[in-house]
């Protein structure tokens, strides 16, 4: 069995055991990568000397007891809006095609400290604004399941790279799906946390109020463990929350008796595929079957959630991005005539249509004249959706709904379309607009052969509810390798037999107790949270 | 001129506060390194960067709020200010527009005409931008970002002024409150003080505003003076004329003693303000403010008071060493030493003003230690040296902070108390000056002053003169 068709946390308990080295796991991924990149296109820079080196290095640290966490020494892709010291990080920008940070982004580092070894940076749409990986200024990321499809986006790279086992994990940020979305087309499962929950220090900027990173990988336990090492309180981002529930593998437990699942009737009309609807709401039986209740609702507010997120992504984007203008890093044009000729040729040059697009809506709405109508309206917006979630997890432990309302999409086929494009984030703009946490994992495939995701919604700082649902879900079924991962034929036995080890009656009791205390506890930490979301604070009575 | 016009001014002052490290992130705040030496990824808008607001800017800006009577803001909130420019490395600026700090405070100024309150709109939170330094001969800019970050605060005026005096006033009561409180040395030709005046001029007696221009680039009481006195002409000018005023930004130019114009307000930029999605809003609590106003130290009106009470110094001189914090710690901490209060006001109000003015110095320049003026008023009681002597001690004190008691040893400018010396000098003196000693002996009492000089003279100044004095009259009487 390849190393790379292992799941992450498999991977690091045969590293720990000394029967595989450190350097064997990056080599086996860098050969996987050196296979298929032709194919796939995942990665936009590939840093093969530094991951041997750091290998080798990691390896020391295991046998001298530095690095004795359960991750230690297993290969890691991160999304290229991730700042890494000494390597490249372009945001798959040509504005950025040249800059090497100084520094190495929060969450990349804790990674480090656990002994991660990182293969390279992964392509994505341009700054993350995308949902096919497209907008890349470099290649288009192809999906593993059929090259003619898109790998969903913006971290359709780390998606892909996870899907073709180039690598067992990958970190990828989130602002309106881009975690979730290309996890479901690509078969692999992410979590985008609560918002506050993993440092966005060194995430380059695109909507500073909905952005979050979080794990892609080939099942709930990896995504788990990598988020446990990856969430923390960091006074970096003050947006950081002090949080103390962040052992997230206790919730991997095969157990949803009682569990409250509302299905949010809006997300099964009008444009999404019938084979989706079909397998989510299957998904939902198979819960219901193990124990947990499950029951439809009316969510609310749910056309409003796209142009609420536009709106704001976008006007955070135009400030974000105002930053990139040839002066101090990155691409400067070649010829140019005074300091204003310089902004406009090194801006107009340097970003691609996608990324002009989004800086032009987002200086629009903030101009005056505008901002009451379009940006604070949306802040409003926000404070209703965020409101209706709150109303939903009065009633429920867990939303469960479709990650996309299709499977992915032939390449070529989204951007003459940006509307439409824009609509396929309907199931997960208004997760990031309340700040909520988010996991998408596969639930089944298409009659095309592309795989269909589903989503669990929790109520702010309940992922373990999210991935406990998800955990006793996925242990129905059994991981499906794409067929670029050259592991499909293998049977998928194994991964599973360990979970039932994990079946552990005192850390269920455990997490049964702390679900009680903690809404109240989180309540007053959130406070400071919630007022920045209430725009009607600032803008007066709500329209609504 | 055929109408009366009255002139409208509001201030708007940035003042740099004087924390160790800047507003978002731990770089150090000292002025003058070497360019980009006091930079991290924050305050250089590196991509990924995020600020962290510093507590100590709150503090100092509530406290600034607090002794100018401001309404402090407990829910307050950061906002961006969007436009490009190289000096400003996210090509957005900190800033508050929505929630500032403070709002709605006032302080009462004092002119030839009386006291008169000034409001203050607001005062708002923000940071610095990096510095510009055109090379014409590379012919290159290049770009300093050691001050990228350092916290400002933005002290908002209500249009309450209506001359050059009562601005320089206002700007003087401010200056003296942020001094006391130790948030920032307000030094205008450093630019940690910067004032931009919004100016109107109106008939009198007419209700509404005429049409406004702000002013820039100020760096001087002076020049906020000729400029405000300068802009009210022009304004006039154009009325006369029958023309209208223009609203704009003008920019002063110190060479030329005149202002042009810099930007009309149909170019005005629109900054596409938003609140920073980055930072949490600011809250502060009943508990908080309460502990920055029980750590306010005496301002200048108790301190004043106190003064005149526990002193016993005169209202004239009290307000001028409580002018500036700089002279009132002297005065105090000399005090302290010394246990002498007029005598230490004597030599702040007399000679350290004189050499000051001779200078051409600012009372924030003083450098010598209140403890070698102390020194020196000790060495003068004990008749170690005679009052004379003691002023060109104090010079070297004021100059090069000297030790009064080693100047004195080195340059040997003790008095001489010996009697006998004395004696057989003045002897010579009463020789030498035959005509003097007729003089006096004839009835003219006043002779006497030129037989002392020649005998100080003689005595390079050293001795004490009541000495002289008795020991001259004894020898006139018994010769």
């Amino acid at each position: 069995m390849s190393l790379m068709s292992m799941t992450a946390v498999e991977l690091g308990r045969k590293i720990k055991n000394r029967e595989v080295t450190a350097e064997e796991a990056a080599r086996a991924a860098l050969e996987a990568i050196h296979a298929k990149e032709g194919q796939i296109g995942s990665f936009v820079t590939v840093e093969e000397e530094k991951a041997l080196a750091r290998a080798k290095e990691v390896q020391k640290g295991i046998d001298d007891g530095t690095f004795a966490g359960p991750l230690a020494g297993v290969p890691v892709a991160v999304k290229d809006n991730m700042c890494t010291k000494g390597i490249l990080t372009t945001c798959s920008s040509k504005i950025l095609g040249n800059f090497v940070p100084a520094y190495t982004a929060e969450a990349v580092k804790r990674l480090e400290a656990a002994g991660a070894v990182i293969l390279g940076k992964t392509n994505m749409d341009e700054f993350a604004m995308g949902s096919t990986t497209e907008t890349s200024a470099f290649q288009a990321t192809k999906n593993p399941w059929n090259t003619a499809h898109v790998p969903g986006g913006s971290s359709g790279g780390s998606c892909a790279a996870v899907a073709a086992e180039e690598c067992p994990y990958a970190l990828g940020s989130d602002t309106g799906g881009s975690i979730r979305q290309p996890s479901a087309f690509c078969g692999v499962t992410g979590i985008k946390p609560t918002y506050g929950t993993v440092s966005r220090y060194g995430l380059i900027a695109y909507g500073s109020s909905l952005d979050q990173i979080g794990p892609i990988a080939k099942d709930v336990s990896d995504c788990a463990a990598v988020l446990e090492i990856i969430a923390a309180y960091d006074k970096k981002d003050s947006t950081s929350v002090k949080r103390e529930d962040l052992k997230f593998t206790d919730a991997l437990l095969d157990d949803v008796k009682g569990m409250k699942i509302g299905i949010p009737r809006d997300y099964f009309g009008e444009g999404i595929d019938p084979e989706v609807k079909e397998a989510v709401l299957a998904a939902a039986k198979t819960l219901e079957e193990k124990g947990a209740s499950v029951e439809e609702f009316d969510l609310g507010l749910v056309k409003y959630a796209i142009p609420a997120y536009y709106v704001i992504a976008c006007a955070e984007a135009s400030s974000n991005l105002a930053r990139f203008d040839g002066v101090k890093y990155g691409y400067r044009t070649q010829h140019y005539e005074g300091l204003h000729n310089m902004y406009k040729k090194s801006r107009s040059e340097g970003f691609g249509a996608e990324v002009k697009r989004r800086i032009m809506l987002g200086s629009f709405v903030l101009s005056s004249g505008y901002y009451d109508a379009y940006y604070l309206k949306a802040l409003r917006v926000k404070a209703l959706i965020k409101k209706a979630f709150d109303d939903a997890f009065a009633k429920y432990d867990v939303i469960l709904g479709p990650a996309a309302p299709t499977t992915a999409p032939k390449l070529g086929e989204s951007l003459s379309d940006p509307i439409k494009m824009y609509l396929g984030d309907i199931y997960t703009v208004s997760v990031n607009l309340a700040g909520l946490p988010g996991i998408s994992l596969p639930c089944g495939m298409d009659s095309k052969g592309l795989p269909i995701g589903m989503q669990l919604i929790g109520d702010c700082f309940k992922e373990k509810n999210i991935i406990r649902a998800a955990y006793a879900f996925e242990q129905t079924r059994s991981y499906r390798h794409s067929p670029l991962s050259g592991a499909a034929q293998q049977k998928n036995g194994e991964c599973r037999d360990r979970a039932a080890q994990q079946k552990n009656e005192e850390r269920r009791d455990s997490a049964a107790q702390r679900k009680n205390g903690e809404c109240r506890d989180r309540a007053a930490q959130q406070k400071n949270e919630e007022c920045r979301d209430s725009a009607a604070q600032e803008g007066g009575k709500c329209d609504e | 001129m055929s109408k009366n016009y009255e002139t409208v001014i509001g201030l708007e002052v940035h003042v740099e506060l004087a924390t160790k490290t800047k507003i978002f992130c731990g770089c150090s705040t000292a002025f003058g390194g070497a360019p980009n030496t006091h930079t991290c990824p924050v305050c250089t808008g590196m991509p990924g960067s995020l600020p962290v607001l510093n507590k100590q800017v709150v503090e100092y800006a509530v406290a600034v709020g607090l002794a100018t009577n401001c309404t402090i803001t407990q829910y307050s909130k950061f906002d961006r200010k969007n436009y490009f420019y190289p000096d400003n490395p996210q090509n957005y600026q900190i800033s508050q527009l929505y929630l500032p700090i403070c709002r709605n405070g006032s302080v009462e100024i004092e002119t030839s005409a009386g006291k008169k309150n000034v409001r203050i709109h607001e005062i708002h939170m923000e940071e610095d931008a990096g510095k510009l330094v055109h090379d014409e001969w590379e012919d290159v800019s290049i770009v300093d970002f050691n001050r990228s970050g350092v916290p400002l605060i933005e002290i908002v005026s209500e249009p309450d002024m209506r001359s050059a005096e009562e601005v320089i006033a206002y700007l003087e009561t401010l200056r003296q409150t942020i001094q006391y409180l130790g948030a920032s040395d307000c030094k205008l030709n450093e630019g940690s003080m910067r004032a931009d005046v919004n100016l109107s001029v109106r008939e009198a007696g007419s209700a509404q505003f005429g049409t406004r221009t702000e002013m820039k680039n100020l760096n001087s009481f002076k020049a906020i003076t000729h400029a405000i006195e300068g802009e009210r002409e022009r304004q006039i000018e154009l009325l006369e004329m029958g023309r209208s005023v223009i609203q704009e930004t003008r920019r002063w130019d110190d060479n030329k003693e005149s202002s042009y114009a810099m930007r009309s307000k149909e170019d005005a930029q629109d900054y596409r303000y938003f609140p920073e999605p980055d930072l949490v809003p600011v809250i502060v609590s009943d508990e908080w403010i309460e502990e920055i106003r029980s750590r306010q130290p005496e301002l200048r009106p108790q301190k004043l008071e106190r003064y005149k009470k526990e002193y016993d110094i005169p209202e004239y001189d009290a307000k001028i060493l409580t002018g500036s914090k700089r002279m009132a710690d002297l005065f105090e901490a000399a005090t302290a030493i010394c246990q002498k209060p007029k005598k230490v006001s004597n030599w702040l109000m007399v000679e350290t003003m004189r050499l000051l003015k001779e200078n051409e110095m600012d009372v924030d320049d003083l450098s010598f230690s209140p403890e070698h003026l102390a020194k020196l008023i000790e060495l003068t009681d004990a008749q170690v040296i005679n009052s004379s002597v003691a002023k060109e001690v104090f010079e070297a004190v004021f100059r090069e902070d000297a030790d009064p008691e080693a100047y004195v040893e080195e340059k040997g400018l003790k008095m001489v108390n010996d009697e006998g010396a004395l004696q057989s000098v003045i002897a010579q003196v009463i020789a030498d000056n035959p005509q003097s000693v007729a003089d006096y002996r004839g009835g003219k009492e006043k002779a006497i002053g030129f037989l002392v000089g020649q005998t100080m003279k003689a005595m390079k100044g050293k001795a004490d003169p009541a000495m002289v004095n008795r020991i001259l009259k004894e020898q006139l009487q018994n010769s």
